[in-house]
Parts: C-alpha cells; structure tokens; sequence
C-alpha cells in the first residue's frame, strides 16, 4: 500500500508505503495517515474496475480495504 | 477673532491626539507587523509547474477511466458521471463544476469550489490542474452530497461563459462520436 499526496509545485509525493499486514509497517502506515487528517487533508481510495473506476472518502486507516493499493490525500474542498 | 479660531484648533488636535494617538499607533504597529510576517509569494517557476502537471497527470491516469483521462488530455476538461445517470458534470480546472443534463444538454447550476493547500505557503495554494481536476473527480464519486454541501451553488453563466459551456459540450459530443473509431491512447 502506497500513502501519496497531492501538491502544489510537486504533483504527486509519496509518503509512506508498506504492507499493512505487518506490524511495523502497519504502524508507519497509520502514523502517516493520522498526521496528514491532522494537517487537515482527505483521503480517497482509488476503487473499481478500469471501465468503472471509482473512490471511496475514508476517515480513519481502519475503513481503507487491506489489498488497496493506494490512498491519495489531497486538501479539503472550500467553496469557491 | 482670529486667536480664538487658532487656540479652538489647537485645543481640537490635542485632544484628537490624545484621544485617537493610542490606537493609531498601535494599528499602524500591527499593520507594520503583519506585512513584515507574511512570506514572500512563491516564485513561478514554469518547469516546476510542467512538472507537477506531468506527475499529477501520471497519477490521474491510474487512477479514472481511459475515457476520461483521454477526455482531459485532448478536451482540457472532464465530464464526471454520478450515481444520477440524469445529469453530470463539466468538471474545469480551478474554475467551478459545471452540472448539465445528459439528455437536453441544457446547463443546471454552477458550483463553486477550491481545493487549496495551505500547509506550505511556499509553494502557494494551487494545486496542478490535473490534481484539481482528480480532486473534483474524487469527490464527486466518493461523496457528491459533501462536496455539492461545501460548493456555493449559482446559475449558470456565474464564472463560466454559458456560450463556452455549450460549445464545450459539443465537442465533447464529437470527441465521443470519433472516439471508438482511433486507437487508445
């Protein structure tokens, strides 16, 4: 599982990348996802097929899917 | 005449300045303060910027359809289908969301709406377009209530020239028409 977020100037960056079905990783993993909620981020995963592709907001590390591949983290939407 | 006229003044000023001199001062500080605080504006640095636009194109790439990675590429814009299959979306870069119906094409209402990151100011608030345009798309397939919640909704015709919106909807149709017909990118 790869933690990548977008950025101005940047595109996107990874941030952390592991599996999360081992311990040490898992912990990386979650750590990073709590510290970019705190810096006041979404986060998307990426789901479905190629024809049909769709994504799925989450809140907490515990409702991302095990085999997902990614999470993309991207700044909360303001009205314009 | 003359001397009473000059002392009332004087007495006036005086007593203005006593008065006000306090707080002028104090604002003309933080006003001093706060433009010495700001950061200097990020520079514009065309090669950063085309670089960030080809990752995040990368990433849009794996991550929506063919379709509509080849829509933004070649159209500059992305129509995003909801769960709703009645209307959908003219979805621009940094400009508002556009909602139509699929079937008249007529134009429905203009959302508003930004994505800025304010965690480095350095490298400024914007996004590349291709990760504004993702963000969009995320949002409105993960949760269309939020981000139509967040948006400030207006008639059509608010930022985005209806003229352009309608233009941009038939080529959107061509682009559909010859699209089975060449080879996928």
């Amino acid at each position: 599982m790869r933690l990548v977020r977008m950025k101005p100037g940047h595109g996107d960056v990874l941030l952390a990348e592991g599996d999360p079905d081992v311990a040490v990783d898992e912990e990386r993993l979650v750590a990073e996802f709590r510290r970019q909620l705190e810096l006041g981020m979404q986060a998307a995963v990426p789901v479905g097929n190629g024809l049909r592709p769709e994504a799925r907001l989450v809140r907490d590390f515990s409702e991302v899917p095990r085999d997902a591949e990614r999470v993309v983290f991207f700044p909360p939407a303001a009205g314009g | 005449m003359n001397l009473a006229v000059a002392i009332t003044t004087v007495v006036v000023v005086a007593l203005a300045a006593i008065g006000f001199g306090p707080a002028l001062v104090r604002r003309a500080r933080r006003r001093l303060h706060a433009r010495r605080a700001e950061p200097p504006p990020p520079r514009y640095d065309p090669g950063r910027e085309r670089r960030a636009e080809r990752g995040a194109r990368e990433l849009m790439r794996s991550i929506v359809s063919p379709e509509e990675y080849e829509m933004y590429v070649e159209l500059g814009f992305m129509s995003v289908n909801v769960a709703d299959g009645r209307y959908a979306y003219l979805v621009y870069p940094h400009r508002p969301i556009l909602a139509y119906d699929v079937e008249t094409g007529e134009l429905l209402s203009e959302y508003c709406v930004v994505f800025p990151d304010r965690t480095e100011p350095a490298l400024g608030e914007r996004l590349p377009d291709a990760d504004d345009v993702l963000a969009k798309w995320m949002s409105l397939r993960g949760s269309e209530r939020e981000l139509i919640a967040v948006a400030n909704m207006h008639m059509p015709g608010r930022q985005i020239d209806p003229a352009q919106a309608r233009r941009d909807l038939a080529r959107l149709r061509e682009w559909r028409r010859v699209r089975p017909h060449r080879a996928p990118a």
